[in-house]
């Protein structure tokens, strides 16, 4: 077995790099109206930055960012919210996923409100595959992790 | 045998650019994709999805509107499939004891 060490430029070098890619995750995920990008890419890069960090620090500094038993939780998450802006638009009386019916309080055009309910599946998606990327990393590593 | 190789990869590299020298202009508003009736001349959406893109969902990328709203359900799908893709890696990756 290969000798493990922690060390403190690749922790630093992490840390100095891994907010960056989460706010251009973000980003991807927000800006995708008005430019390439969208909820499966930007999940991607959330969750890039989030492995960054764990491959770094280990277990013992990753488990303060998010914990390793909440990652299929969010998951699951992800997926109900994408389910809820659909469901929502049934209870108020429209077909599924029509996001003109969706309660947004303020008064909106039917245009606005469906771009606001895009945004929202958006959203689910992100955190739905930021999370499973996550959950397989951790399974993967578990066990070969030094701390 | 090799050369049979190459023989075979230009026939179908001929094949395929005799092939695309059918294809409609990109771009003509006359293209059959953008009519209003198929062929068999029933009914179908043409480009519906090109023109009223912006004016349904107040977006500019038409393809996070195709995406998010007219194929929302499809969406859907594909992120039921992503998450049964991570459960059934969790299956076979879980490690019931730590090493």
């Amino acid at each position: 077995m290969r000798t493990q060490f922690e060390s403190p430029i690749v922790l630093l070098g992490a840390r100095l790099l891994s907010p960056y890619i989460m706010l251009f995750g973000i980003y991807v995920i927000f800006h995708g109206h008005y430019s390439p990008g969208g909820g499966f890419q930007g999940g991607a890069l959330l969750a890039s930055s989030i492995i960054l960090i764990r491959i770094a620090g280990g277990r013992l500094v990753s488990r303060l960012q998010i914990k390793e038993f909440f990652t299929t939780p969010m998951a699951a998450i992800g997926v109900i919210v994408y389910f809820a802006a659909g469901f929502i638009s049934v209870l108020y009386g429209s077909y599924f996923l029509d996001y003109e019916a969706l309660p947004f309080p303020g008064d909106l055009t039917p245009a606005e409100l469906r771009y606001y309910g895009i945004l929202v599946i958006e959203i689910g998606i992100g955190i739905a595959v930021m999370a499973i990327l996550v959950m397989i990393y951790d399974h993967m590593a578990r066990g070969e992790d030094y701390a | 045998m090799k050369y049979a190789k190459i023989v075979v990869l230009a026939a179908f590299a001929g094949l395929l650019i005799y092939g695309s020298t059918g294809l409609p202009d990109r771009g003509d508003p006359d293209n059959l994709m953008h009519q209003e009736r198929s062929i068999t001349n029933t009914v179908v959406a043409g480009s519906y999805f090109i023109r009223e893109a912006y004016n349904d969902a107040n977006t500019p990328n038409m393809v996070t509107v195709v995406l998010g709203d007219y194929r929302s359900i499809d969406t859907f799908g594909e992120q039921v499939v992503v998450f049964a893709a991570g459960l059934i890696c969790l299956l076979i990756l879980r490690k019931y004891r730590s090493i």
